[in-house]
């Protein structure tokens, strides 16, 4: 396979194109910015009609140099300097494939090419907009990949060549060759680019100086899918980093993760206020000044990943010239869009006035407490590089003080989640808000009341606010389709007409509540480290777990050891597990296969570490309701995009005809 | 309501939610503030035994042994600066990329004699990684001179006190 790719290829052109196609798409995007900025400015129709097409090409010309770096890692053209430095012939067939965006080079090709298929995409689907905001939206996408396009030739080029060629690459990370990590990327930077178009509207409307419903309700969609995609990728990072590293946890405050966590809280936030801006026409500055910061805090994770200012275990490559062009850009971006916002955000009118106690009232909620912590996050992972950057003072801060801090303020947060979307728009009342949820307090109340017999205050608290946020997510559903209330018939039929924003959103605030079980439950959760020879049994967790041999195995490019054990409970066999330890040989570099048995209630999770006089040393980890925090996830993120196909996002019309009677009488 | 009490009403809240953050912060900060620290800072600012640390040096060669505490394995080795050498001890599963004479970076507590109780051991996974921190300590002790190349190979780190290797000083 890999030989016929090699010999349909004249070896050396394919890279040569994928660079030349490279440079074409920075000129399409220069081209694009300059059509959708100064078009509607001078308002020449000739080059409004010419952004949609140059976002096409500029799609296009991305696409064709994507397209020619894996096929150039196919062909194993060991030339092209990022490919000797991440491939190897003996390289998998899949990996080579997805090792392309695997490093440095080939992640910011990916960011370029996910930043084309957002123009692409409010080109494809922004057919209802206004031609002159639609032009300036594709305008500033064009703007934006520029500077990264810029980033990628002039400081990371995938196609650099090296002369004379390698005849066999360096070989990929060994942690990377996992499947979990060859898609997490591209749906991570889907959600971290995607934001680029909430921004691009901001900046388009900034321009225009005007913001109304019509804007909020375009705007949402794009938040609403970004934030899907960066749900799943935060979860997949977490998901890789528990079953390979083999550490046992999931989530290590490490600054790489919270580079991600940023966004997605003032994401989550951003989703929220456009609700408001769409319904209400309020908090129209707010939500401009979240979706540019959003993508502000995008802008920066991939900088401070890339540049090496925070130190992680997690990252690969870095390089800190790099980092002086990303902050470059970064200050210009953000300074820019920051001044834009301060001349303009003053001529946004202020929209209708509401109560404390509304659904507008529970959303600014949510927004304060959603921005609080990610304020407490971007200090906890930016104080100590700059310490050290200012007053040489090397400290660190971990999981302790985040759980310290993140935790007081998520808790008032689960609390208003599940009261929300109960509470009616304008101005509501204690009674029927009671009325309403009474029923799931008691059940979470009930809840954290049994579950402090078997466990800390903590952990009881936090079985309480899931059963309180899965359950009061469907509180709204139940009401509005008076279950048990009426005949079953007619909630059924009430439940056909319910818009699916208001079931995605009861299944994303669930998709919380299971996370959240997920979490409480690590806190139940049972390890033991044992040096063991093979017959050795212990008792760990309530189960049994025997050693049954020590035996070598030969990989394709790695050798291993395998430890075979038998997990039993109270003498019944239940699982036959084998963990192993590899030993990549071009890497010099060890690397543990966990295994993990699972029953969606606990996972059985046995470590080998290193082995010394026929003993070896073995984790094992009982981890109870682990699979629910990426099962959290995963709900979160299908209630977003089951909102996405709500029938009143895709209608033209921006105000249905009643809100706006309501609004003039009002 | 009129739009001028909702809006204090906003600001209210908002300076409730950001002054919490900002108390939960800073005591927390004082709290759970981690100094990363060489054996010979250790050693000069008289760390209190139970505050937390992050130590970082070079493993020296030949000094990792392995025992049992209790049925856990427990492995000890030390760790040095080129001027001042520390006894750690770490029960758990040392990182796959843990080796002699290589650097290394711990977080734990020091133990009443002295010696060091490591809770976690980190390893990056770049073989040829040396810790940035560890570099940067180095440097201070005047082992390494990056401009003169490489750091010492792994063999040379034999539990340098007093005197670092010979080839080391030359180079640095």
């Amino acid at each position: 396979m890999q030989n016929t790719l090699a010999a349909l290829v004249t070896p050396g052109l394919i890279p040569e194109l994928g660079h030349f196609a490279l440079a074409l798409a920075c000129c399409f995007a220069g081209a694009q910015a300059f059509a959708g900025i100064v078009g509607p400015w001078r308002r020449h129709a000739g080059l409004i009609a010419a952004t949609p097409a140059l976002a096409i090409g500029q799609l296009l010309a991305l696409a064709v140099a994507c397209a020619a770096l894996v096929l150039a890692s196919l062909a194993d053209d060991f030339s092209v300097k990022n490919i000797f430095e991440n491939s190897a012939i003996a390289k998998p067939f899949i990996y080579k494939i997805a090792g392309a965006w695997g490093n440095h080079e080939g992640s910011i090709l990916l960011w370029g090419l996910i930043l084309g298929l957002c123009g692409g995409a409010v080109t494809a689907f922004g057919g209802n907009l206004p031609t002159l905001l639609r032009a300036r939206v594709i305008g500033v996408l064009g703007g934006t990949s520029v500077g990264f396009l810029l980033f990628a030739l002039l400081t990371s080029n995938p196609f650099t060549r090296l002369w004379p060629p390698a005849l066999d690459g360096r070989g990929m990370n060994p942690l990377l060759q996992d499947p979990g990590l060859a898609i997490h990327p591209p749906i991570l930077y889907a959600g971290y680019v995607g934001f680029a178009v909430p921004f691009a509207f901001a900046i388009a409307a900034l321009i225009e100086g005007r913001v109304d419903a019509a804007w909020g309700r375009w705007v949402r969609p794009w938040a609403v899918a970004s934030w899907a995609f960066l749900t799943c990728g935060i979860a997949l990072g977490s998901w890789w980093a528990y079953y390979e590293l083999g550490w046992g946890g999931y989530w290590f405050w490490d600054p790489v993760e919270n580079a991600s966590l940023m966004p997605w809280l003032t994401g989550t936030a951003l989703v929220h206020s456009a609700i408001v801006v769409e319904k209400r026409e309020s908090l129209k500055i707010w939500t401009i000044l979240l979706a540019i910061g959003t993508f502000a805090l995008s802008l920066s994770g991939t900088f401070m990943v890339r540049s090496g200012i925070l130190n992680s275990v997690h990252s690969f490559a870095a390089d800190p010239t790099r980092g002086v062009f990303i902050l470059g850009l970064l200050g210009l971006l953000i300074g820019g869009s920051f001044l834009l916002f301060a001349l303009r955000a003053g001529n946004l009118s202020p929209g209708g006035i509401f109560a404390p106690l509304s659904r507008e009232g529970a959303l600014i909620l949510n927004n304060i407490l959603l921005c609080s912590i990610a304020s407490i996050v971007i200090v906890g992972t930016l104080y100590p590089p700059f310490a050290d950057l200012l007053i040489g003072q090397k400290i660190s801060v971990g999981a302790p003080f985040f759980n310290a801090t993140v935790l007081p303020l998520a808790i008032p947060m689960f609390v208003a989640m599940a009261l929300g979307p109960l509470l009616p728009w304008k101005r509501g009342r204690l009674a029927p808000l009671l009325q309403h949820a009474w029923w799931a307090a008691l059940i979470a109340t009930l809840t954290a009341g049994i579950a402090s017999f078997g466990m800390g205050i903590l952990p009881a608290c936090g079985f309480g606010a899931a059963a309180w946020l899965i359950l009061g997510s469907f509180a709204e559903v139940a009401e509005r389709t008076l279950l048990f209330r009426t005949k079953a018939a007619t909630s059924v039929r009430r439940a056909r007409g319910l818009p699916v924003a208001v079931l995605g959103a009861a299944i994303a605030h669930a998709g919380m509540g299971v996370t959240v079980a997920g979490i409480s439950g690590s806190a139940l959760s049972t390890q033991k480290i044992v040096s063991a020879k093979p017959g050795d049994h212990f008792f760990s967790g309530g189960y049994e777990w025997t050693l049954l041999k020590l035996d070598s195995k030969e990989g394709p490019n790695y050798q291993a050891r395998v430890a075979t054990i038998l997990i039993s409970k109270d003498g019944v066999p239940l699982q036959l597990v084998r963990p192993e330890r590899r030993n990549f040989t071009a890497q010099h570099q060890t690397v543990s296969d966990v295994a993990i048995s699972t029953n969606f209630l606990r996972d059985l999770y046995v470590v080998l570490g290193e082995e010394r006089d026929g003993e070896a040393v073995l984790r094992f980890h009982v981890n109870v309701l682990a699979p629910w925090i990426w099962l959290g996830a995963l709900i979160m993120a299908s209630g977003g995009t089951l909102s996405l196909l709500d029938r009143r996002l895709r209608v033209g019309a921006p105000v249905p005809a009643r809100a706006r009677k309501k609004l003039v009488t009002a | 309501m009129t739009r001028k009490s909702r809006r204090l009403a906003i600001i209210a809240a908002v300076a409730l939610g950001l002054g919490t953050a900002t108390l939960l912060s800073m005591s927390a900060f004082r709290q759970n503030m981690v100094f990363f620290m060489a054996p010979t800072d250790i050693a000069q600012q008289g760390v209190p035994a139970g505050r937390t640390i992050r130590l970082g040096g070079m493993v020296t060669a030949g000094s990792v042994s392995r025992g049992q505490d209790n049925g856990s394995p427990i492995a000890k080795f030390r760790v040095t600066d080129g001027k001042t050498t520390i006894d750690v001890s770490f029960a758990g599963i040392l990182p796959d990329l843990f080796r002699e004479g290589q650097g290394v970076v711990a977080l734990g507590t020091l133990a009443p004699d002295h010696s060091f109780v490591a809770a976690e051991v980190l390893a990056k996974h770049d073989e040829t990684y040396m810790p940035k921190d560890v570099a940067d300590a180095l440097k201070k002790t005047g082992h390494w001179n990056p401009a003169k190349g490489a750091p010492a190979p792994n063999t040379l780190w034999t539990g340098a006190t007093a005197t670092p290797p010979t080839s080391i000083k030359s180079g640095g």
